[in-house]
């Protein structure tokens, strides 16, 4: 059974690296759904978390061989319960529209939204939040005439306690010697 | 060391480095506080101000290389000229086509066990590497390949011999990089030597520009030994030692695959004690042939679509399966719905991303073969497991009756590969290095010649590549001067890579060529006549006179129809001097057998077939 998963991994940041990332789910024909790439907590660091929907098995396996590129420091793989995550949207309405009736206060209170910037022409307005949210406030101003649309990749935190900094430092204390098998999930 | 020393005084005078400096403040000001290091160039070797070319070459020479295959080209040109000055110490042998000098790479890091190295130039030079990386990598050989890049002003623009050699290589490299300042040079050598040979090993490919092959750098090397994303072997885990122990001493029907991991991590003689004390057979993939003796009596033979009978049928009938340094490989496992149903999984490996990946392992060790093997010794019962034994011999028996006697030992009709391979193995020595291409000349070999020391094949297995068998000879004979190498190939595979005739005239390297000439691409046809109503499309070849050809190359040559030339025109290929063919005329439409039919599971592992036309 296909589900969604949020691969998040954290690697150095060199040049080719997502191209090996992207290689490896290319060739098993599995469609990423959203990536977002960005440096981590750790200098040098780099996070990257795509969606992708696939069976369970072929995650794990996809996983283990991202993991194996040498750049690659640390892969996890979550189910959507496993992890808090948002993405961002960005709306740009004609004024006219979104003037008309009570739906300014509607986006603002219902829709934890914020308007950005207004002009006569046209009102930028930001929400986060998940996917479904995202495109429920779409379907919303869609008769406001929605200009343009932008929405970002997913951002997640895990549940899990165990922090990547802690991995890091173990891996770098392992330097010279034998380091201590890490646990792959969690 | 003298020799290097004149060398630096001459790469010292301040003239000379500054007549060649770029216009790059940066490193202006590097050269220039080297320059006074000209008074006491004697105490340093390191540290002197070099081109980033011979940057490159004395990185080799730092990692030991000794030899190097290769094929010039426009942009490598500044290495090839700093090659000149270092043909004492590296040795450059030039062959006819690139793919021929990665394939020689690769079967000189299989014969020596360190790192092959390979050069070619950027455009056509590196996509014609491609054949070659891939094969090196999904057969774990650790290979270092040099590619010329175009000037780093010109990279993106299509220029002239530009490709993305980076980007083309990716899929098949376990690691690559692309060089544009010749300071980065020692750094990038030495972490790729140390990311092909550690872990699993495999190919690296490192791009350097042309500019950054003529820019002046201060040298400087050392050995990379840590990489922080790169966790190459896993420590023991004693608990999971002790869980197989435990497996293992309550099996019944236990059985040993090996593979080439067993041979990469030296573990070889750590398998035969193994082995022995737990009374347990041992199989062995293709590339694995040589990790247990045929001569063993718990040698249960090769495993796979044209492996053994017993190996293949008593898989289903194990009880514990101990995987070792393989990846069960879809030829070696056959239909896996249906494979080793009564068995529970121990998979030894070093790359975790095979754990699980086609079998699914009871118990997982991530680690190095060797270390495991070692570990779990003294927790092994000894116990002989007679009974499950005699089973293989059995079959073995059943085997030989069918298949092995009449390929091997036939009295009449027309020659057949099985037994010019078993006449030349008789004949070699113990130690003789096998080199075979791919197809149905492999197989018989495979299954007729008789390994009994570890590292004596050189095969290509996970890729099937024709047109390996002849340039990997070369790089193997070049490895070695004391041991003999043979090369099985055939006719098919022999012409993809024919021209390779002329790199083992120009060096006298002395391999012996046994051409097995069936004159079709015999494995295509057997599978057309089994699978598709013997409809023979494009698989019938009209050949040229091998011998009258290879003699245009210097090379001395036989051509053999009948069994009764067979021992004396094998002595006298394995007693000459030099390289030597030695062409056999076999049946031209021999079936290679036991087979796992596609989709069958290896149980189903068919001893005879009829044909239907």
């Amino acid at each position: 059974m296909k589900q969604e998963f949020t691969i998040s991994l954290f690697s150095e940041s060199h040049i080719g690296i997502l191209s090996r990332i992207t290689l490896i789910l290319t060739r098993r024909q599995i469609n990423i759904e959203s990536i977002t790439a960005s440096e981590s907590a750790v200098p040098g660091v780099q996070m990257l978390t795509m969606v992708v929907r696939t069976t369970p098995e072929i995650v794990q396996k996809v996983a283990r061989q991202i993991e194996k590129v040498v750049d690659v420091l640390k892969v996890f793989v979550h189910t959507s319960s496993e992890i808090i995550c948002q993405e961002m949207a960005l709306y740009k309405v004609t004024t006219r529209g979104l003037m008309s009736g009570s739906m300014i206060g509607d986006i603002v209170r219902k829709h934890n939204a914020r308007i950005l910037e207004v002009k006569p022409e046209y009102m930028v307005v930001e929400k986060c939040g998940t996917r479904t949210e995202i495109k429920e406030l779409l379907a919303l101003l869609e008769p406001c005439g929605v200009l343009q649309f932008v929405s970002s990749g997913r951002v997640a935190v895990t549940r899990q306690v165990k922090e990547l900094n802690a991995y890091l430092r173990e891996m770098d204390e392992a330097r010279g010697t034998r380091q201590e098998a890490l646990e792959f999930y969690n | 060391m003298i020799r290097r020393m004149k060398k630096n005084i001459s790469h010292k005078l301040p003239g000379r480095a500054e007549s060649s400096l770029p216009a790059d403040g940066l490193t202006e000001t590097t050269a220039a506080e080297n320059v006074p290091a000209t008074d006491s160039l004697v105490s340093t070797v390191q540290g002197n101000v070099i081109t980033g070319a011979e940057a490159l070459l004395k990185s080799l020479v730092e990692e030991d290389v000794d030899t190097i295959f290769g094929y010039p080209g426009g942009a490598i040109m500044p290495v090839y000229d700093k090659l000149l000055d270092y043909s004492s110490s590296l040795r450059h042998i030039l062959t006819r086509h690139e793919q021929g000098a990665a394939h020689a790479a690769q079967a000189y890091a299989m014969v020596t066990g360190k790192p092959g190295v390979c050069f070619a130039t950027s455009g056509p030079g590196a996509t014609n590497l491609v054949t070659g990386i891939a094969n090196a990598y999904l057969d774990s050989v650790p290979v270092v390949f040099i590619t010329a890049q175009v000037t780093s002003a010109l990279i993106g623009t299509d220029a002239f011999q530009e490709t993305d050699i980076l980007g083309i290589s990716m899929p098949v490299t376990k690691w690559n990089a692309q060089v544009k300042k010749a300071a980065e040079i020692p750094d990038t050598i030495s972490r790729a030597f140390y990311i092909a040979r550690t872990g699993r090993p495999g190919p690296v490919l490192v791009d350097i520009s042309k500019d950054a092959q003529n820019e002046i750098m201060t040298f400087r090397y050392s050995k990379c030994t840590y990489i922080r994303s790169y966790n190459p072997v896993n420590p023991l885990v004693s608990r999971d030692i002790e869980s197989a122990a435990v497996m293992i001493n309550h099996a019944e029907r236990p059985l040993v695959l090996a593979g080439h991991g067993v041979i990469i991590s030296g573990a070889v003689a750590e398998l035969k004690t193994f082995a022995e004390k737990g009374g347990i057979p041992v199989a062995v993939t293709l590339l694995g042939i040589p990790a247990f003796s045929h001569d063993h009596r718990l040698f249960a033979g090769m495993l796979g679509m044209h492996g053994n009978y017993a190996p293949n049928v008593l898989t289903n009938k194990a009880d514990l399966i101990i995987a070792a340094g393989m990846r069960f490989d879809d030829r070696v496992t056959g239909n896996l719905k249906k494979y080793a149903p009564q068995a529970r999984v121990i998979h030894i490996e070093i790359d975790r991303s095979e754990i699980d990946k086609n079998v699914r392992a009871d118990l997982g060790i991530n680690g190095d073969v060797k270390e495991i093997l070692t570990a779990m010794l003294p927790n092994i019962r000894e116990r002989k497991r007679e009974e499950w034994i005699r089973e293989f011999r059995i079959l073995d028996s059943r085997e030989h009756e069918k298949v092995i006697r009449p390929e091997t030992e036939p009295d009449q009709g027309e020659l057949k590969m099985g037994e010019v391979v078993k006449v030349i193995s008789e004949l070699a020595g113990r130690d003789a290095v096998v080199v075979t291409d791919v197809g149905q000349h492999q197989m018989a070999v495979a299954r007729y010649y008789r390994f009994t020391e570890s590292n004596t094949l050189i095969t290509s297995g996970g890729m099937g590549t024709m047109g390996f068998g002849l340039p990997a000879a070369l790089g193997a004979a070049t490895a070695t001067t004391d041991r003999q190498v043979i090369a099985f190939i055939g006719d098919g595979g022999f012409q993809m890579t024919i021209q390779e005739l002329g790199t083992i005239m120009q060096y006298r390297i002395p391999v012996k060529i046994v051409i097995l000439n069936n004159s079709f691409l015999g494995m295509v046809r057997q599978w057309q006549e089994m699978f598709f109503n013997s409809r023979y499309a494009s698989t019938e070849m009209v050949n040229p006179d091998f011998v009258t050809l290879a003699s245009a190359y210097g090379i001395p040559g036989r051509k053999i129809y009948d069994r009764k030339e067979l021992k004396a025109s094998a002595a006298e290929m394995l007693g000459s001097e030099g390289p030597f063919i030695l062409v056999a005329e076999v049946s031209r439409m021999a079936n290679i057998l036991p087979m796992v039919e596609p989709g069958a599971s290896v149980s189903e592992v068919t001893l005879t077939y009829t044909s239907k036309s």
